[in-house]
């Protein structure tokens, strides 16, 4: 019986949260703490002759300025092609110099006062022009702008193109978008005597950026200590080191003091990471029974001047590819290329709401072809339960088929009453000539996702500790990461769950490095599964230990016990509430621990958890394996109104379907899904980091559109329970996939409103409407 | 150049000098120590920053501390009672409208002005006035149920 799983539980920091009580990275506040300013190069590719600190190192209230004559001889960061300060820009966010004085105010000005002599270089601002032969060269020493390759085969893709009845072919083209997190890029360094580094940080990755910071610094990562704060906001932002990072421990080192880096908006538009922008082009072909037959895709990936996790996208643009819905045979290539435009990282989906767009769109436009509905077209494809795919994903449980049921279900009902059954009939405005310059439309789209952990790191795993002290109190040491996700809620009712508690008793730790145990980090929707089977097994080694005590204690055998609502008890005792039990039948929690602690040759109850998932890492030729242990499915349904006259998209309401294994908070998981929804609304209309010549164009919120309270269709979550085998209480992660298919659902329904494919995300009414346009003028 | 301002945040009355450059928001977290009000843009679009500044909902970042000398100032630090959370506040918690939270004090400060002046407002006009409070995390689906489940 569980009492716990399923519930509805308020995040456990939210009304710390609510009364602005919670300390994020940005109130960080040290006595004795100066404020670092970064100076960013005036061309995007140039040489540095010369950096003048003299009239800023003379400014009162100056304590350090650094150049790259202070760098370490080090580099750093995922392609190891980074250094804090550059003597070569490559981008007009590379850091020349930096400073750290008494307060924001100086440093700026002390910034304005370094006088930089530039030798400027050829830059290179597209993935053509860098290709292109005898182009200027970003790395010399790598020898090409192409970074790197990935090649992916699986069957015959010219077999399954000889099979083919029917072949289509399109070219998408995918923009800059920025994680917008609420919360600006912050750090706070404080380098003591003796050699230690504490580091106050929004990082996703606490573990993996002590070796990154030991690296780029040139110490030891034992003598590295990282505490996050409440976060306000991550994304994948966090999951690389920067070089604003080692730059706020450079200038601690160099003044004796904190010092603490703090993004502006402009800066973190300019200077912070996006998703990579990409040109793709895809072919696929199905037979006319309805299965697909192949499936071809070439991408080149804009990856700026330095690689980054972001540079791995393609693995997860090749399992979508290769492995969401089941085709016998696929080519897939990616070519990583570096320009002198923006720095591009990990974004939420990892390359999925990019692939998830041009496969989701073109599954479309075959089922179109083939005269067959979309949703049936995908239920003939549909992955299934304890199947493998060609590429080597093992997909033990999967809801991908009641997924698309339900949004189908949501379809059939109208748009004016999202939620309640009526009987206006959608319209498919492209099949009805009378309907006036509003046209409406539906789409769908489904997403696989990994679920399970995705092993892209040689270990994939998170430790746990349970503790329970004597006043029956439990306290759960997680190596994983509150990004606002709510996983520490989660884990909290994953631990409940096992030791017969309420969540309110029991506290979190997950925020030191000096304190917690390993974990790879914060991505890949991982949490809920890795985690927690963590503190699951964690739990349940603390539990042993109860019930061995207790065991002691009522003369019965430690297996015939049961914990629950703070007691233990035998499994055959009446199931009373615990006051009206005899006391011999149900043991309070604290006196089991007491008992076991507060005697000759006593214990106290501590349980470890580690848990690495059975999974592989791909090989690295061939790019097969089961890269997690388990998959998440969903399937979302759109429907919109296309004004004609303006080209403006209105989604009208949005429905989602989720497989998330077993919801073990079903508001978080709600969550989730509509949070991710909002940033697939805005990556399918209206985000988009406007780049030319290297230069971010409109770097704040007025220009780079969110979608607001205001824009936001209804949104319809429905969950999926397929009760994974391998996940705590059956849950797998559900972090990434409410975005994942939006972009393409909504691309479908404005097929379906006007009749026209629109390729170029997003799709703001000027692109709307110049489709329009230019469809009228050809058939004129 | 500085210049000395009284204001009353949170029922207590402050004697400061302030830079004349410096907003109100400046004033707030970095002399006052109020960390609750958030830096999200500087540039009066995301909200995070909303306070009241004599019952009226504005975005700190926008105001210029020194224009602002006797003003009675209301921060997300001065909402709870006696340490009990407003209505507002526990909604939020309770229906899962706080994520990671960064939003969370402007859309308290905004949810209040918009109940003074319309105890009862309809979903629309909830969406339209927290249209200038940006939310990454939720989608604001949960954040607008718990505004219009105060009433
Ligand atoms: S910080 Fe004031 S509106 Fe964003
Ligand atoms: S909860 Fe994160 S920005 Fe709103």
């Amino acid at each position: 019986m569980s009492t716990h799983i399923g519930q509805r539980l308020p995040k456990l920091d939210a009304a710390d949260k609510a009364s602005g009580r919670a300390t994020y990275g940005h109130d960080v506040r040290l006595p004795g703490m100066l404020h670092g300013a970064i100076l960013y190069s005036a061309h995007a590719h140039a040489r540095i002759l010369r950096v003048d600190t003299a009239r800023a190192e003379r400014l009162p209230g100056v304590k350090a300025v650094l150049t790259a004559a202070d760098n370490p001889p080090t580099h750093f960061g995922y392609g190891k092609d980074q250094t804090p300060f550059k003597t070569v820009a490559r981008s007009l966010r590379d850091e020349i110099a930096a400073v750290a004085a008494v307060d924001l105010d100086t440093a700026r000005h002390a910034l304005s006062l370094i006088e930089v002599e530039y030798a400027p270089l050829p830059p290179v601002f597209s993935v053509a022009a860098a290709l292109a032969p005898a182009a200027p060269l970003i790395h010399p020493a790598h020898g090409s702008n192409l970074f790197q390759t990935y090649h992916y085969e699986h069957g015959d893709p010219a077999r399954g193109e000889a099979e083919s009845d029917l072949i289509l072919e399109s070219t998408y083209r995918l923009p800059y978008v920025n994680h917008a997190c609420m919360e600006t890029s912050v750090v706070v360094a404080h380098y003591q005597q003796g050699g230690r580094l504490t580091l106050w940080s929004t990082t996703q990755i606490p573990f993996l950026l002590q070796r990154d910071l030991a690296e780029a610094l040139g110490i030891p990562g034992s003598h590295i200590r990282v505490i996050q704060t409440a976060i306000g906001g991550a994304f994948g932002r966090g999951l690389d080191i920067y070089p604003f990072e080692p730059i706020a421990a450079l200038l601690s080192m160099r003044a004796g003091k904190p010092v603490r880096v703090a993004f502006s908006r402009r800066e973190e538009f300019l200077a912070g990471p996006a998703r990579q922008p990409a040109e793709v082009s895809l072919r696929a072909g199905a037979r006319l029974d309805g299965r697909l037959t192949f499936r071809e895709v070439s991408a080149a990936l804009d990856i700026g001047p330095y690689v980054s996790w972001g540079s791995v996208t393609p693995l997860v643009m090749m399992e979508t590819t290769a492995s969401l819905y089941k085709v016998p045979h696929v080519r897939f290539r990616a070519d990583c290329i570096y320009t002198n435009n923006l720095v591009t990282g990990a974004m939420r989906g990892y390359g999925n709401p990019q692939s998830t767009f041009f496969v989701e769109t073109m599954m479309d436009q075959l089922a179109e072809a083939l005269g067959l509905d979309p949703v049936e077209f995908r239920l003939i494809n549909a992955n299934e339960p304890n199947s493998a795919t060609p590429q080597g994903l093992v997909i033990t449980s999967c809801g991908m088929k009641e997924c698309l049921q339900a949004v189908a279900a949501t379809a059939d009902r109208g748009a004016d009453r999202p939620g309640e059954q009526t009987t206006v009939e959608p319209i498919h405005g492209r099949l009805d000539p009378a309907a006036g310059a509003h046209k409406r439309g539906i789409g769908f789209a489904a997403t696989l996702n990994v679920g399970g952990g995705a092993r892209i790191y040689r270990s994939d795993g998170c430790g746990a500790t349970v503790k329970v002290d004597d006043f029956g109190h439990v306290t759960l040491i997680t190596g994983s990461t509150e990004i606002g996700q709510g996983s520490e809620t989660v884990l909290a009712q994953i631990v409940a769950e096992t030791l017969g508690v309420h969540p309110q008793d029991v506290s979190v730790i997950n925020a030191d490095t000096d304190l917690k145990p390993w974990d790879v980090g914060v991505h890949a929707s991982r949490t809920t599964f890795i985690a927690g089977n963590a503190a699951r097994l964690a739990a349940l080694e603390a539990r042993r230990q109860i019930f061995e005590t207790a065991a002691e204690m009522l003369g019965v055998a430690p297996d015939c016990l049961i914990a629950s609502e703070g007691h233990i008890r035998a499994a055959d005792a009446p199931d009373l509430p615990p006051r009206l039990s005899a006391p011999t039948s149900a043991l309070p929690l604290a006196r089991v621990v007491r008992q076991r602690h507060f005697r000759q040759g006593g214990q106290i109850v501590v349980g470890e958890g580690w848990y690495d998932p059975p999974t592989q890492m791909v090989d690295k030729d061939t790019y097969k394996g089961n890269i997690s242990a388990a998959y998440g499915f969903g399937a979302q349904m759109a429907e919109v109104e296309v004004d004609t006259e303006t080209g403006q998209v209105r989604v009208l309401r949005l429905a989602c379907a989720n497989d998330v294994g077993r919801a073990i908070n079903p508001m978080a998981v709600e969550g989730q899904i509509e949070g991710g929804a909002q940033m697939g609304l805005g990556y399918a209309l209206s985000e988009e980091l406007i780049v030319a010549n290297g230069q971010a164009l409109n770097p704040d919120f007025h220009h780079y559109r969110l979608f607001t309270a205001a824009d936001m269709p209804p949104i319809e979550t429905i969950i999926v329970e397929t009760d994974d085998p391998g996940g705590p209480f059956g849950a797998k992660g559900v972090g990434e996939m409410g975005g994942t298919p939006t972009a393409a659902a909504i691309a479908n329904a404005i097929y379906d409103a006007i009749g026209i494919r629109l390729t170029e995300l997003p799709m703001t009414p000027e692109r709307v409407l110049a489709a329009i346009l230019h469809r009228d003028l050809e058939s004129a | 150049m500085k210049k000395a301002i009284t204001l009353t945040v949170n029922g207590d009355r402050r004697e400061l000098y302030v830079a004349t450059h410096h907003s109100l928001l400046d004033v707030i977290r970095n002399e006052l120590g109020l960390m609750g009000t958030h830096r999200g843009c500087d540039t009066g679009n995301c909200g995070a920053c909303t306070i009241q500044v004599d019952g009226l909902a504005m975005n700190a970042c926008l105001l210029l501390a020194v224009d602002y000398d006797g003003s009675d100032i209301l921060t997300i630090e001065g909402v709870a009672q006696e340490g009990a959370l407003h209505p507002v506040q526990r909604a939020l918690v309770e229906k899962g409208g706080i994520q990671c939270g960064f939003c969370t004090p402007g859309m308290v400060m905004n949810a209040l002005a918009l109940l003074a002046d319309d105890p009862h407002p309809t979903e629309a006009d909830i969406r339209a006035r927290l249209s200038g409070n940006l939310c990454r995390c939720t989608g604001y689906a949960k954040i607008v149920e718990a505004v219009g489940s105060v009433q």
